[in-house]
């Protein structure tokens, strides 16, 4: 078998045990791909559980910088014997399988299709280290190195990248190269076939940094005057909290007294999460909480209660795989109907969507100020992908002139001026009334909070009129809301077709590819990136312009599209799902195959 | 509302050291049932506050959902008030309290809100020994809802409608000494005398400080039978002793009757003089109050006044080391890193 060659284009898929050590040697050789100047990006692939079960992490390399998953493994290290037989079942026609060959693997494991690369891994960890903890550990080095040498890669950004890794403790250093070399060494002396699969070193990042989305809504937090924080643990979205906690760490704490400028309370459930953030907020405070999918259905009644008492809250809802506990570590996007609706009667919520680390960092510190400027729970709609997977992103950035926006907050001075305070008094016309925060005047400006029906002066009231008056200005509130929020992407600057792909969140990575594909298979399709609900007049100018539209999401309801039909009156017909829930990200010949489908079926019934 | 309040109050009202008379600390007329107990421990809540020269914007009021709960429309109405979801009132009064350190905030909460769908709430805001006052005005019913036995109503306690309840009740001050609530007391809406030294020595102390207030219902829960009427409470109190609150630089005037003088400094420098009843008790000393509870429970007696307190522990802005602005009062300047110290955080991410 002779193979084309395929440089700085291809997917390595990694089968390990969880647990062991391997998720820092996998992103080691994800990370040299990165130093190396090529676009590249990972996939973490892992179980619900601590210690033993098996875990995968997937790194694509892109030369066009698709960032996106991409179906078809071309080279499967293999180091589970629990998941070997299917893994080697996975691998690409064509493709290879690096193992660990130590054990003999048995015959029918065997494919005439694939190049198989033996290496025992544990008989030369055995052979080199005594200690069973650093046997376990270096195996997953090993590995990396002799992937580095099929590869080729640049050996000396190892070096520099472990000396990053190991700042203030170098002596770990040495034993790593090593390892990385009793990898290479024996790949150099045993494997002597072609090996097609060349990492080059390219200039195609710039200045981009690599991180996960979860860190980049911590940082967010505190770029964007979070004070406090009150969370509850669950996965996908426990590391947003505790990435704030660090950066608090940081940037927070007084080093000489140790006093802190923040509070962060792990509470004793999301309820209780998102009431203390409420208290805060209510107070003056910006405050924040994260969660996913359960957590947000426990988190319902208050938002009710936010929206209606209308009281700023930045909320991180970190989407996994529903319903109920359903996949806790695999995406999804199928928590957008929840949140937007969140809570009994009649009530709406500020959603945002980040695609990139860069806007989990941007859009985490806008949530505050609009939040404030509009008085209402703000949603960050990320994902387990964005938020837990490293992704290539533009470097972060503040504008130092940016002052934070706290909306309309009414100070001493002026509640001097003030006749009589109504809280819910709509003074300028656009839904959006004047608060204070407690303490602020000895005789103005206190009233009482409620979730009950109350008039423009905060007073308890079961009047018809004054309790539809308020749900009315709401509703004028949200309109307000739509030129508050961060405005859609749009692809082209002239509509070259009747149709339009519309998505959002990390379906942005192959939505982008596939349109490069579809436009080489000669389909004309314009593009649109939503990153907030309300739709924005941008959004809703592409969704009149277009005939029928492709909305791409990552859950089985389509249920971007059901707000699209409730909220905008669009027709079901001129809306055509493409969807994806297998609890992985979306891939690009994924939505390909759907579209060019459709677009089929459509031009076969406009042509008879 | 339906009633208008006489704004008329007599020129010679006395005025606390604000300036300010009683009627500055009352709130809008009650809509609870004539007689309801709930109304008295207002009065009480009002009195205090007037006695403690509290600025009314500095404190916060915060209440769940029920009768209980609607009581702070009727007392402080010029302080702010948080009237939030049921069960849930700990955990807003945790982030408020969070964000301002210097506001002083008082919880009001009733055996329904607490003891049973904010029972997860109450257990932990004492874990954290939040710096508030939780009174809870506990009637054994649920009023909003035409009375319903709630999780404190008496084992045999027989409701309006002559059932006998089955269930064990949940006793909570016995249960906040155990979970370690730093000032913890109870009383009974009729008394006075004692509520307003208690509710004043809540107000100086430094951490949780829980009031159980037995308060009749006088709609649903006053018949015979039952354990939390007028009368069985009347017939049934056991004061651990008299209260007498005493405020910084004052001289202690008060005269007790009989028994065991005592004086407990609190963390504002004020006094709390009580004589001591219960020769076996000491606040001072949590076993001892355990008690003193159990035995109470075990006798079929209302055991009131302070039980426990503990004024050693750190409160939750000390326990996370808050620093001593209120983070409310925080700028930009004091809480963005800026751009440049993204320079160094993208390099770490390259």
């Amino acid at each position: 078998m002779s193979e084309k060659l395929k440089i700085n284009d291809f997917v390595v898929r990694f089968a390990n045990v969880n647990g062991t050590g391997s998720a820092s040697a996998n992103l080691l050789f994800c990370k040299a791909i990165f130093r190396m100047g090529v676009p590249v990006t990972p996939k973490n692939i892992f179980p619900s559980n601590i210690q033993g079960l098996p875990t995968w992490y997937e790194v694509r390399v892109s030369e066009k910088g698709y960032l996106g998953r991409r179906d078809g493994i071309d080279i499967m290290v293999a180091v589970n014997a629990q998941s070997m037989e299917a893994d080697i079942k996975s691998v690409s026609p064509g493709g290879y399988l690096l193992y660990d060959s130590s054990k003999k693997l048995p015959e029918h494991y065997h494919r005439d299709d694939i190049h198989f690369i033996p290496i025992p891994l544990m008989e030369i960890c055995n052979a080199t280290y005594t200690d069973a903890r650093l046997r376990l550990l270096f195996k997953n080095i090993i590995y990396v190195g002799a992937l580095a040498e099929l590869m080729q890669f640049d050996f000396s950004v190892f070096e520099s990248l472990l000396a990053d890794q190991f700042k203030g403790k170098e002596k770990l250093i040495a034993p790593n190269i090593n390892a990385l070399k009793l990898g290479a060494d024996y790949v150099k002396s045993n494997f002597k076939e072609d090996f097609n699969l060349k990492v080059e070193r390219r200039d195609l990042l710039g200045d981009a940094i690599m991180t996960d989305g979860n860190s980049a809504c911590g940082l967010g937090a505190i770029y964007g005057g979070a004070t406090f924080a009150a969370w509850y643990p669950i996965t996908p979205s426990t590391s947003v909290v505790e990435a704030f906690m660090e950066y608090a760490d940081e940037f927070r704490e007084d080093k000489e007294t140790g006093k802190r400028k923040v509070a962060i309370i792990q509470a004793e459930d999301e309820l209780a999460a998102i009431g203390m953030v409420i208290g805060a907020n209510w107070n003056g405070s910006r405050a924040f909480t994260a969660t996913s999918g359960p957590g947000l259905s426990l988190m319902n009644e208050f938002l009710g209660l936010a929206y209606f008492a209308e009281i700023p809250l930045v909320l991180i809802d970190v989407q996994r795989t529903g319903p109920s506990t359903g996949m806790p570590t695999r995406t999804q996007q199928s928590d957008i109907l929840e949140a937007a609706y969140a809570s009994h009667g009649d009530t709406r919520h500020v959603l945002l969507f980040p695609s990139t680390p860069k806007e989990c960092f941007d859009l985490t510190a806008a949530a505050f100020d609009l939040s404030e400027q509009l008085q209402t729970p703000v949603i960050l709609m990320t994902d387990l992908d964005l938020g837990m997977n490293d992704h290539i992103s533009a470097p972060f950035t503040w504008d130092d002139d940016r002052d934070y926006q706290r909306g309309k907050v009414l100070n001493y001075d002026d509640l001097e001026e003030i006749q009589r305070f109504g809280r819910y008094l709509d003074v300028d016309d656009d839904g959006i009334t004047y608060r204070t925060i407690p303490g602020t005047h000895p005789t103005k400006g206190s009233f009482f909070t409620r979730g009950t029906s109350r008039d423009e002066y905060a007073a308890y009231t079961e009047n018809s009129p004054a309790y539809q008056r308020n749900m009315d200005r709401l509703v004028k509130k949200w309109i307000t809301a739509r030129d508050y929020v961060p405005a859609s992407h749009l692809y082209q600057q002239e509509n070259v077709s009747e149709f339009g792909m519309l998505f959002f969140g990390t379906s942005q990575y192959s939505a982008e590819e596939a349109m490069d594909i579809l436009q080489e298979n000669n389909h004309q399709v314009n593009g649109i990136r939503i990153k907030s609900f309300p739709f924005d007049s941008i959004a809703i100018t592409f969704l009149e312009q277009h005939k029928y539209i492709f909305v791409i999401e990552q859950n089985r309801d389509a249920q971007m599209k059901s707000l699209l039909m409730i909220e905008l009156g669009i027709s079901a017909e001129r809306l055509i799902s493409i969807l994806n829930y297998d609890g992985l990200p979306i891939t690009a010949s994924n939505i390909v195959n759907q579209i060019t489908h459709s677009l089929e079926r459509v031009e076969k019934y406009t042509t008879v | 509302m339906t009633f208008i309040k006489p704004k008329f109050r007599h020129p010679d009202l006395p005025k606390n050291k604000l300036g300010y008379t009683i009627s500055y600390y009352e709130g809008a007329l009650s809509t609870l049932c004539a007689g309801c107990g709930h109304d008295s421990i207002s009065a009480a809540i009002i009195q205090s506050a007037f006695e403690m020269n509290i600025e009314p914007h500095k404190l916060a009021k915060l209440s769940g959902i029920g009768c209980s709960s609607k009581t702070p429309t009727y007392f402080l109405g010029n302080s702010h008030g948080f009237n939030s979801v049921h069960g849930r009132m700990p955990s807003v009064a945790t982030g408020a309290n969070m964000a301002n350190k210097e506001l002083i905030y008082l919880g009001v909460s009733g055996d329904g809100d607490t003891a049973s769908i904010g029972m997860g709430q109450f257990v932990h805001v004492i874990r954290r020994n939040l710096k508030m006052i939780y009174i809870v005005m506990n009637n054994g019913c649920y009023g909003l809802t035409k009375g319903q036995d709630s999780a404190t109503a008496d084992n045999g306690s027989i409701s309006k409608a002559g059932i006998v309840n089955q269930f064990q009740a949940i006793d909570l001050c016995g249960l906040a000494i155990e979970l370690g609530a730093t000032f913890v007391a109870q009383s009974f809406s009729g008394d006075k005398k004692q509520l307003i030294p208690l509710i004043k020595a809540a107000m100086a102390h430094n951490g949780f400080a829980f009031i159980n207030v037995i308060s009749p219902c006088v709609t649903f829960n006053n018949n015979k039978g039952s354990t939390k009427s007028y009368d069985f409470v009347r017939d049934h109190l056991e004061a651990t002793g008299t209260f007498d609150f005493v405020p910084e630089m004052e001289e202690i005037t008060t005269n007790y009757e009989s028994g065991e003088k005592h004086a407990i400094k609190l963390h504002d420098g004020s006094l709390l003089a009580f004589n001591k009843l219960d020769s076996d008790w000491d606040p001072l000393d949590r076993f001892s109050a355990m008690k003193a509870v159990h035995h109470a429970r075990e006798k079929n007696e209302i055991i009131t006044g302070l039980l426990y307190l503990n004024q050693g522990a750190m409160d939750l802005h000390e326990l996370v080391n808050t620093c001593d602005r209120p983070l409310n009062t925080l700028k930009k300047e004091d809480l963005c890193p800026g751009n440049g110290a993204l320079a160094s955080i993208n390099a770490g991410l390259r």
